[in-house]
């Protein structure tokens, strides 16, 4: 099952549409990684409102996703997890420590914009807040 | 364990990462038909996802058995048995532990799956296999 891929101005959004195996959330991680540069994306969405299970190996991966499209100078943000996915998550133990995420796709966009924001910002030396 | 009466019972065999998506699919398809809320139905999906994982990881084939129990007193809920016949766990009380693996994962599979779960029972002999038993009732 391959998660389209779309691109929306400096942004890439992937949406999962259905139950991903590890083979599909390995492929996702690379794809994404590799389409940063082609498409010179600044922020990568990745919409898991379909995922009924996020489980360790989910959350490993998709942790290892927006680590590696940090050190790639982009940003990720995970959006839509479920509130019965979150519950399990916790209990299981599992978080997604330094990954951000965001309610659904809007909140999402709006967070690379605000992050966007602040790095021109950055870049003309006013501090970033 | 207490014994349980079985209602209903289906079983998955797991030799390859897609198994490990239908297993859990079944088994929150069969937590549905008992009655559980949606919260509880993730967390079954969520125990099975790391239980057939774990017999991918570490015995590549074994069996996911998911059945409708009965306590008896009219209570009832699911049991997941994962079984395999791989390598076995040459230590049970370092592999209970948080963030313990020899795989390289996040070490969070079986006690994580004690907090999803009501009832927890592993039997391990190193060289003969892993049985994982669990059980989770409605409330």
């Amino acid at each position: 099952m391959q998660v389209p891929i779309l691109k929306q101005g400096p942004y890439l959004i992937a949406t999962v549409q259905s139950a991903l195996t590890d083979d599909d959330l390995k492929q996702l991680r690379d794809t994404l990684v590799d389409q940063i540069s082609q498409v010179r994306a600044r922020g990568v969405i990745v919409d898991v409102t379909a995922l009924d299970v996020i489980d360790s190996f989910a959350t490993r991966t998709l942790r290892d996703v927006a680590h590696m499209i940090r050190l790639r100078g982009a940003e990720t943000v995970i959006v839509g997890i479920q509130p019965e996915v979150a519950f399990s998550m916790v209990k299981l133990g599992l978080t997604l420590e330094g990954v951000a995420t965001s309610l659904d796709l809007e909140e999402g966009l709006r967070y690379l914009q605000r992050s966007s924001k602040g790095k021109v910002q950055e870049h003309e030396g006013r501090p970033h807040r | 364990m207490k014994g349980a009466l079985i209602a209903d019972e289906l079983r998955v065999s797991i030799d390859s990462d897609s198994d490990i998506v239908s297993a859990r699919q079944k088994g929150r398809e069969l937590a549905a038909q008992c009655g559980f809320p949606s919260t509880e139905l993730a967390v079954v999906a969520t125990a099975i996802s790391e239980l057939a994982r774990n017999i991918v990881r570490y015995a590549v084939r074994g069996e996911i058995v998911l059945r409708l129990i009965d306590n008896h007193g009219g209570k009832r809920g699911v049991e997941v048995i994962a079984a395999d016949d791989g390598p076995g766990i040459p230590d049970l009380t370092l592999a209970m532990q948080d963030g313990y693996s020899t795989s390289g994962s996040l070490g969070l599979g079986l006690p994580g799956v004690r907090r999803l779960m009501d009832e927890f029972d592993i039997v391990s002999e190193f060289g003969k296999g892993t049985t994982v038993t669990v059980r989770k009732w409605k409330r």
